[in-house]
């Protein structure tokens, strides 16, 4: 299908920006990140038209409405096959999904799953806030053991999922995490996991500020995030701490907490988010509360062909080998025979 | 009335024959273990009849496991082939010849062979072993009562294949597997048909990568024919002789292949690519196969990890320009239902196939029904109308695709099409339709100088036009949340209730663009018999013969199940009584009764299998 990739002037945030009143609760975490994406569209090369934002059902899939492209706010949890059934018919669209730990990871889960393996040129933002909130706060497939909800009132006993550690498992091309407190971060991040070529799956710490507040001030709240934060940046060390004093080293599998003054030249491991093999991305995946700080930025980055772009090579080549198909062909098939 | 059994062993009085006896038709049932190849022979006799040329309808009839124990009787796999030198509209209600491979095969299928038919046993497969599995507590083969009702001929296969392959070099299993091409070729000689279209078949699929297999199967084949040939076993041949069928080109298509072709050529007219988006289930399946083989026309197909998801990606194919299609059977149907709900609140263009199976829930996977009307119809919450067309034979899968797909395009808006079991794998000579008769499909798009307002209507269709991402100026969101005709959210009552009200005009309007209704027979009179789907050739078989008799009795086929057309009432009044035979509990006759508010009566069979002309036959002349 023809896509017209030309824009004449450049794009800026206001372009992305709806007339639809945004109806978030005040204070939501979503208000930062529907403004970074805002301001990350128009950075990207991409016509307008060509962007296309589809979500499933929950408070982060209202996201279609207040973004000014194309727009699908589908069912719960099915978001990725709409997506898919789009990057397919075009691949040269630039697709974003989001959803919420509940939309992408419950009730949609299988579908995530599936969308990481085949590798579908997607981005997902995944809003991970660690309860349902359009539901008025019951708690989700992330929330930690013992998270006293409506609908547990003794405490969740459900061992949670870590979305990351997912992705991993399905081997998706492309993991990182950001923060809905770090616009400059969340930016980045987009920009790269559009750059990306295969699935990008983006985690983003998210506060629900009226079922689950402060659920990631343990994370990232101004007297934590120092010590509890650790930037990811390619090729350079795993450092953190006000003053990058720490540092992370393997001992045996195990990774460990090191002063990085004191610790032995190369003994600090240098991040490298394109290692083939997924032990090291497992170890970040892991790693965080209360032993660990937890890691942001994107953790691993690998090539492998697209869904898309190989259904569309196997189309051309069944063109080129076999001719492309006629009335003749549709309508005889192999054989026919003729009554007189 | 007991005819007389015909000339057999057992039957020394009975003096043998050896005359050609002249049949209209004939119904062959090819019946065994399910690793027997039944169903292969069965196609294989069925080629070679379109080839004479009778006019021809087939039923295969296999169990749902792969491999079922063998010898037992859940493995049993039949295929019955009825051909003719008259009009076929039926696969025929019970065999004239029964080719029983094992004594399970017998025991399942003998109860339907019609008195004095041919029965062809492998007596080699007749041992203690398989007899118990049967449930046979003595050989049922010397048992004279059988010879006194049946023709039955006596051939131990497996001993005469072997015989046959004595010096071929395959292995003794390899060399067993080939029997069933010896009961074929005897029947190519009772039934004097031509070994050639087989022979050429074997050499193409085998002959290549497997020449010993080839040949084998050849030479099996011809043993077959020739053990007719120089016996005395058998006394009796027969003529068919070549039907009368209007001039053409045909080719044999079965349901499921016609309706793959039927969505291409519909998706080819409008100019659409064809997104077909499927998850494996049982009877559907071999439509996503066969698509898939049809890469070079631009398919794209994608086999989804479940049938929600394989909703899901048709559907934002045609959010994206597609014609998104997905075909299920009953239990994906209640997978879908979300998805369908989905496709009415966005109006997307949208063909979901639902090739029924007994249900309810996983039922009999292989075996037909008719009882997911009143699921497509209604089965979503909301009020959510969707356009529904069932397809009535295995070729007319072509016509009700190709019509599902233009109403779905023409009108924006999912379409669920009817076919079941018996339709998608039953096969039949098809009449090539030629692509200029094939009419136009026309999607109404937006005309990108003009603001978009996402749900602005065609007036006459109530069709929302469409615009595409990638378009230009028509950026827009849409989505499940009840809207206004901008397109944006909106919770106001009156918007909802205007809304709910367009959303199921536009159903309705899709009945102007439908052809009048083809009632069988004279406009008024004693009976009507209206039946939907599958039925179709029974209910026509029964009725043609019926008329030719004399009774007063007429019949309909209702393809269109949602908008039923406009002139139907009016037919309904015509008639005294209405007759409702379906493969369900009464779907359609009490869809007649509420919107017609007729004494419709109801005429059920849930068996798994078709409706019987007799059947139907003798329901009509108890009301006449």
């Amino acid at each position: 299908m023809a896509t017209q990739t030309v824009t004449p002037e450049p794009l800026t945030r206001k372009d992305f920006v709806t007339q639809n009143d945004v109806r978030w609760c005040p204070g939501c975490g979503d208000y930062a990140i529907l403004n970074s994406l805002q301001r990350t569209f128009p950075e990207l090369g991409v016509a307008r038209e060509n962007f296309v934002v589809v979500s499933g059902i929950g408070c982060s899939s209202r996201f279609p409405y207040y973004m000014d492209t194309y727009g699908f706010h589908s069912i719960h949890g099915r978001a990725p096959s709409v997506a898919t059934g789009i990057k397919v018919a075009n691949p040269e669209l630039s697709v974003w999904i989001v959803t919420g730990d509940g939309d992408g990871l419950s009730i949609g889960g299988n579908h995530m799953l599936h969308l990481l393996r085949r590798n579908v040129n997607v981005t997902v933002l995944l809003f991970n806030n660690r309860i349902y909130g359009l539901t008025k706060g019951q708690y989700s497939p992330t929330s930690p053991v013992g998270t006293r909800t409506k609908t547990t009132p003794t405490g969740s006993i459900d061992n949670p999922l870590n979305p990351l550690l997912f992705a991993l498992g399905a081997e998706s091309t492309f993991i990182a995490r950001t923060v809905d407190n770090n616009p400059k971060h969340m930016v980045e991040t987009f920009k790269a996991a559009h750059e990306h070529q295969g699935v990008s799956f983006v985690e983003i710490f998210q506060n629900c500020v009226i079922f689950n507040d402060s659920a990631w001030d343990p994370v990232y709240a101004k007297e934590n995030r120092d010590h509890q934060m650790l930037y990811l940046e390619a090729g350079k060390p795993l450092l953190f701490g006000k003053n990058k004093e720490k540092g992370i080293r393997l001992k045996g599998l195990t990774p460990e907490i090191v002063d990085a003054a004191t610790a032995a030249p190369g003994e600090i491991l240098i991040h490298d988010p394109e290692q083939a093999s997924p032990l090291y991305s497992q170890l970040l995946a892991t790693m965080g509360l209360p032993d660990f700080p937890t890691p942001i930025g994107v953790i691993r980055q690998i090539q492998r062909p697209t869904y898309d772009s190989l259904i569309h090579n196997q189309v051309q080549d069944a063109k080129a080998k076999r001719g492309t198909g006629t009335w003749q062909e549709l309508l005889h098939g192999p054989s026919t025979w003729t009554v007189a | 009335m007991r005819r007389l059994p015909v000339g057999t062993d057992s039957n020394p009085m009975i003096q043998p024959v050896r005359v050609f006896r002249e049949k209209k038709s004939v119904v062959v049932r090819f019946a065994g273990d399910s690793g027997d190849g039944m169903q292969i022979v069965g196609e294989r006799f069925t080629d070679t009849s379109v080839m004479v040329p009778n006019a021809i309808a087939t039923f295969p009839d296999f169990p749902a496991e792969i491999r079922a124990p063998i010898g037992t009787i859940p493995g049993v796999s039949a295929f019955q082939v009825h051909f003719s030198s008259e009009q076929v509209m039926t696969p025929g209600d019970e065999p004239d010849a029964l080719v029983a491979m094992n004594p399970a095969a017998l025991a399942v299928h003998l109860p339907d062979l019609a008195e004095g038919g041919l029965l062809v046993v492998n007596t080699g497969a007749f041992n203690e072993e398989n007899l118990k599995m049967a449930n046979y507590t003595s050989n049922p083969l010397d048992d004279p009562t059988l010879m006194a009702h049946y023709d039955v001929v006596k051939i131990d296969i497996s001993e005469m294949t072997q015989r046959a392959l004595q010096d071929s070099p395959l292995k003794m299993r390899d060399k067993l597997r080939c029997k069933n091409f010896f009961a074929l070729g005897f029947t190519y000689w009772t039934y004097s048909r031509p070994l050639e279209p087989t022979i050429q078949f074997i050499t193409e699929k085998w002959a290549k990568k497997l020449p010993d297999l080839a040949d084998a199967n050849i030479r099996v084949l011809k043993a077959g024919y020739f053990f007719g040939e120089t016996t005395e076993t058998s006394r009796n041949r027969y003529m068919v002789a070549r039907a009368d069928v209007e001039k053409g080109t045909y080719r044999k298509v079965s349901g499921n292949e016609a309706m793959a072709l039927g969505l291409l050529a519909g998706a080819r007219k409008a100019e659409r690519t064809l997104l077909f988006s499927g998850y494996p289930i049982t009877p559907a399946s071999s439509i996503l196969e066969m698509l898939a083989n049809y890469k070079h026309f631009g398919v794209k197909t994608v086999q989804a990890e479940d049938e929600i998801a394989a909703i899901g990606v048709a559907l934002g194919g045609s959010y994206a320009g597609c014609l998104g299609v997905t075909a299920t059977s009953g239990p994906g149907m209640c997978l879908k239902g979300e998805f369908i709900g989905l496709a009415v609140s966005t109006e997307l263009p949208l063909v979901i196939i639902n090739v029924q199976r007994g249900g309810p829930s996983t039922g009999l996977p292989t075996k037909a029904e008719q009882s997911d009307l009143l699921q497509a119809l209604y089965g979503r919450h909301g009020e959510g109308p969707v356009a529904v067309v069932a397809a009535n034979s295995p070729s007319d899968c072509f016509r009700a695709a190709f019509d599902a797909v233009r109403i779905a395009l023409e009108y924006s808006t999912p379409v669920i099409v009817l076919s079941d079991s018996y339709l998608s794998n039953g096969a039949e000579p098809w009449l090539v339709p030629d692509e200029a008769d094939l009419p136009e499909i026309h999607m109404p798009f937006a005309d990108p100088s003009k603001p978009y307002v996402a749900f602005a209507r065609n007036p006459e269709t109530l069709a929302r036009t469409q615009a595409i991402p990638g378009q230009v100026g028509l950026e827009h969101r849409i989505g499940g949340l009840e809207k206004d005709v901008t397109g944006f959210v909106s919770y106001d009552s009156e918007n909802h209730s205007v809304m709910s009200r367009l959303r199921a005009e536009k159903i309705e309007a899709v009945a102007k663009s439908l052809p009048p209704t083809v009632v069988r027979g004279e406009l008024t009179g004693k009976l009507l018999v209206v039946g939907w789907g599958g039925t179709h050739g029974a209910i026509s078989s029964a009725v043609n013969a019926l008329q030719a008799e004399g009774f007063p009795v007429s019949c309909v086929n209702v393809r269109y199940l949602n908008p039923l057309p406009s002139d139907l009432g009016d037919i309904l009044k015509g008639f005294d009584k209405i007759l409702v035979p379906e493969l369900n509990n009464g779907q359609l006759c009490m869809l007649l009764r509420s919107r017609y508010l007729v004494d419709a009566i109801h005429f059920g069979k849930m068996k798994g299998r078709p409706f019987k002309v007799k059947e139907i036959r003798e329901r009509i002349l108890e009301l006449l």
